[in-house]
């Protein structure tokens, strides 16, 4: 049945509402055409979102949808999935919805490892209340509540995916439709927290965000594609690399000194070079792939599991049993 | 509160037989026949007065008596040991005649250290009991305590029963030669001190015989050492020249049945898996942690098997999300809190309102506001549970009224969630859910059932359809091939669920949901008149824990020949809809509550009655004379 899905299958009947020339259409569109050949019946997925630009999502996928309230998305969802584990479940968030007022569920889902594919773009504004300052926008920037300049020094998204010890955590963009497809692919192989920062230009209130590793004409000198068991080159060339200085990574010129088998090798099961790659920072390149994902017990599989060895030890719950437990006595 | 006073005087099965050294003694000193007795047991937070307060209380709902308990424990767990900041205190009366409350003041105090008895003597009668532990009067506790002089020789208690008992000291004799450490055998004086009062009042110790014993099954030593205390004090009693006499309270006259005691906690927990079970769906709790209200959440821990999942959210909005998140999947949500947590849980259930998911949500109520006074009672919350929340979003409440009463009120909650798709609030309080009496155990095939049907048939189905008497839309639940479709807190087009700003329609969508739970009035059984079912001079009017004081109050001045009586309510939400009609019987309407006027207000603009508010915010329940008091001077007003 689900193999003869296809891209239109997933398209709900509302009119999507972002505003012209935002990049949020685009993932959507990856979303929509990636999720027939994953091969699940459109009746077992599920889109749970939050407040935002962004969380308007689920109501544009033909699928189960909940748009919840701001950064409590997590939450819903592993209420569901934790008793419905027979679902697919999808969370779909923003910067201001994941990292601000719902940072404290995003940190508690990856550390928990609930099987939910998380989806955070990461556009470094607020847009739907029509453009502050995010709490992933850089110091300095100058918005509607920050005409002086923002004083708030900012999180790294995957930095703080990876200090909650998320198993799985990867990073695309709007513009790189393939690339975004395999990470959307590869995250809904994993089993557990599945976290993909999707960079996201918003055209209306910081357009032009992620210039460096979306345009064309400059891109290729500053993405650095994660590739596992690959060795991290970069540059148009293909002529730069990245290597350890001692403990520190620098990006060195191949082809002189330096040759391949001078490079660090991608492994994405290093949780340490998974936590120095999140951190790079320009003149580093941006990496873009799966930084870390590592095989960990999932929170939903435990829970279950818990309460299948009850029944297996005590079986079934038995309402009488339960009323009568204790000390008791007959009055005649 | 289990009693019913027409009921034939019942035989108790399992009950008076002593075992062990004790078995055969009791009867050497004569006995005193006494009504009802109201012991308080004090201490510092860990002497153990907790563990004493529900053993001997079990100990007397074997006996047959009727029973009510008062818990009343600091918040700190380990308050510096001998302050008054530290002090525990458990409050019982056990009766042989129909009670309804925990008794006013004690008969007998046992205070354990001079802040014991410091915090509680105001509330001793002249003449009461009073049972210290001697050794305990140290310099040093006598100081903590705030005491300049010794009260045990200064003749400041001379209007009391003092008995002087070196209980450290025979504890520590009782158990020398097992090679316990001072600390380990100090903590076992709780344990004399129970075995002391056991023979004081002729209770049964099968059953703390058999606590200490599977209490104490892997650590064979303390097994041993509480036990031998246990004993030693049942012995004291017996033996030592102090005690004339020991009192026997006769089992109450007692309803036929099947009982067991219960806390609040507890029959709360049970009430939600047995509806669960009814409803033939797993349970998810989603809460957090809070004081008093924690226990249901152990309690629920260990029912796995049922299936019921147990979810330790990061924080409270977490808890009653993914308990939203439950629901929307098909399970019974429900999360538990307390005040600070029903504040932080508010824009959860108001989403829960708008996409017309059951849920239940318990508020365990304490003293506020703020962090208040985490382990004593209040029903402050009562305006927060109907307005608490942004825009317009009725929930339905129910109050639980005793201990056992919340079985039933956390089973109705959940029957309501589900019949009519919405959250509601359960509000139970501190005193309610530590609380203790014996419960009559419900025969499972005589609950009321609990339907569900998910939606199933594509052909024309919306998620915003309704039934035409409920007014309930579907449940319709993900895995459900061609019902695909998306809810959320947006405001939406009547039928289709389709976000929609249109004026007309929230208006439509907002009256909708206000009548769908403004039905539920048609489901609430005709309130029942204690007293004068055809009105007279005045009537209470009282909602939750409060119930058994303005009982006792009631039955009180109706003995004493005033034409007064009582209406309780469980729905406060919607109102049960003969209220206004039965109010109007009565030439005064007050509305006794343990807050600023709650109830009072809703009365007051739902039926322009000028009631008359008895309102107490202590953190501690009304006693049966404040009200006999306030009610008289009503009467008379």
């Amino acid at each position: 049945m689900a193999t003869a899905l296809s891209r239109k299958d997933f398209v709900s009947d509302q009119e999507v509402r972002w505003c012209p020339g935002c990049g949020d259409y685009a993932i959507l569109a990856q979303v929509q055409k990636t999720m027939p050949e994953l091969g699940i019946a459109r009746e077992n997925i599920v889109f749970i979102s939050g407040i935002g630009c962004s969380s308007r999502f689920p109501y544009y996928m033909n699928t189960y949808g909940f748009h919840t309230i701001h950064g409590r998305a997590p939450a819903l969802a592993t209420g569901l999935k934790v008793t419905r584990p027979d679902l697919d479940v999808w969370v779909v968030t923003g910067d201001g919805d994941a990292l601000s007022i719902g940072g404290n569920h995003f940190i508690h889902v990856l550390r928990r490892n609930v099987d939910l594919k998380i989806l955070l773009f990461n556009n470094r504004i607020y847009g739907l209340t029509k453009g502050q300052y995010s709490p992933t926008s850089e110091v300095g920037k100058i918005t509607k509540s920050t005409p002086m300049g923002s004083v708030d020094f900012p999180f790294n998204a995957l930095s703080l995916g990876l200090g909650a010890h998320s198993s799985f955590v990867a990073r695309s963009i709007d513009v790189e439709q393939k690339h975004l497809g395999e990470m959307l692919k590869r995250a809904h192989a994993h089993r557990g927290s599945a976290f993909i920062e999707i960079l996201q230009n918003c055209n209306i209130f910081n357009d032009g965000a992620f210039d460096d590793v979306s345009d064309k004409q400059i891109k290729a000198e500053h993405q650095l594609i994660l590739e596992h068991g690959k060795p991290l080159i970069f540059g148009k060339n293909r002529d730069k690399g990245i290597r350890m200085n001692g403990m520190r990574p620098e990006v060195v010129k191949l082809g002189g000194e330096f040759t391949e088998k001078d490079l660090v090798v991608h492994d994405e099961t290093n949780f340490p070079s998974a936590f120095m790659l999140a951190n790079f920072e320009a003149p580093m390149p941006t990496p873009l792939g799966v930084f870390y994902a590592v095989a960990r017990p999932t929170f939903d599989g435990a829970m279950n599991k818990q309460l299948g060895d009850a029944k297996t030890k005590m079986g079934a719950g038995d309402i009488k049993a339960l009323l009568h437990r204790g000390d008791t006595w007959t009055v005649n | 509160m289990a009693v019913r006073p027409e009921a034939a005087v019942g035989n108790v099965a399992g009950s008076s037989k002593l075992g062990g050294e004790a078995n055969g003694t009791a009867e050497a000193k004569p006995t005193e026949q006494r009504d009802h007795v109201v012991i308080r047991f004090a201490g510092d937070s860990g002497d153990g007065m907790q563990l004493v307060g529900m053993q001997f209380t079990t100990e007397s709902a074997l006996a047959g008596n009727d029973i009510a308990t008062l818990p009343d424990f600091p918040a700190e767990i380990r308050a510096p040991a001998g302050t008054l900041a530290g002090v525990s205190g458990f409050q019982l009366n056990f009766s042989s005649s129909e009670i309804f409350t925990p008794g006013d003041e004690p008969d007998v105090l046992v205070a354990m250290n001079p802040a014991g008895l410091a915090a509680n003597l105001e509330d001793l009668h002249p003449n009461g009991v009073l049972i210290v532990d001697k050794d305990a009067f140290s310099d040093s506790n006598l100081k903590r305590a705030g005491y300049s002089s010794n009260p045990l020789t200064d003749h400041s208690l001379d209007k009391y029963q003092l008995f002087q008992i070196e209980i450290t000291r025979l504890t520590a004799l009782a158990v020398h030669d097992l090679g316990l450490s001072n600390r380990e055998a100090f903590r076992c004086r709780n344990f004399y001190t129970l075995g002391l009062l056991s023979w004081l009042y002729q209770r049964p110790i099968e059953s703390t015989v058999a606590w200490i014993e599977g209490r104490f099954k892997k650590t064979p030593e303390l097994l041993d050492a509480n036990m031998r205390s246990f004993r030693a004090g049942y012995n004291f009693g017996e033996t030592a020249e102090m005690f004339v006499s020991s009192y026997k309270v006769g089992p109450a006259r007692i309803a036929p049945g099947f009982y067991r005691n219960i806390t609040g906690n507890s029959a709360t927990a049970l009430g939600f898996v047995a509806a669960a079970i009814k409803a033939g769906r797993p349970l998810f709790l989603g809460s957090y942690p809070i004081t008093p209200a924690s226990e249901v959440l152990h309690e629920l821990s260990g029912y796995k098997n049922f299936p019921v999942y147990t979810f330790q959210a990061e924080d409270e909005i977490a808890g009653v999300g993914a308990a939203i998140g439950a629901a929307f999947g098909g399970a019974i949500g429900i999360t538990t809190t307390s005040g600070p947590g029903l504040d932080l849980k508010a824009e959860a259930i108001g989403l829960a309102v708008k996409t017309e998911l059951p849920l239940v949500i318990t508020d365990v109520q304490r003293a506020g506001p703020s962090t208040g006074m985490p382990t004593k009672p209040e029903q402050a919350d009562l305006l927060t549970a109907m307005y608490g929340r942004h825009g317009e979003s009725p929930i339905p409440i129910i109050a639980a009224a005793t201990p056992s009463d919340c079985f039933d009120c956390a089973y109705e909650a959940v029957r309501i969630a589900v019949k009519y798709m919405t959250p509601v609030i359960l509000l139970t309080d501190g005193q309610l859910a530590n609380g203790a009496e014996p419960w009559v155990v419900p025969d499972p095939d005589k609950l009321a059932p609990i339907k569900v049907e998910f939606a199933t048939d594509p052909n024309g189905f919306m998620p915003y359809t309704r039934d035409e008497k409920t007014l309930s839309r579907p449940w319709a639940i993900p895995g459900t091939p061609g019902l695909e479709h998306r809810i959320g807190g947006l405001s939406s087009e009547n039928l289709t669920g389709n976000v929609s700003y249109s004026p007309a329609n929230n208006e439509l969508m907002v009256r909708l949901r206000a009548r769908k739970i403004a039905g539920i009035a048609r489901e609430i059984p005709p309130t029942e008149i204690f007293g004068d079912p055809d009105g007279s001079d005045l009537v209470v009017l009282g909602w939750g824990s409060t119930f058994g004081p303005i009982r006792e109050a009631v039955k009180q001045l109706r003995a004493k020949g005033r034409k007064v009586s009582q209406v309780h309510l469980r729905y406060l939400n919607p109102l049960p809809p003969d209220l206004g009609e039965v109010l109007h019987r009565f030439k005064k309407v007050m509305v006794a509550e343990l807050n600023m006027g709650q109830l009072l207000k809703m009365v007051r603009a739902e039926y322009l009655i000028d009631a008359i508010g008895c309102n107490k915010i202590q953190g501690r329940p009304f006693k049966v004379s404040e009200l006999t008091g306030r009610i008289g001077r009503a009467l008379e007003g």
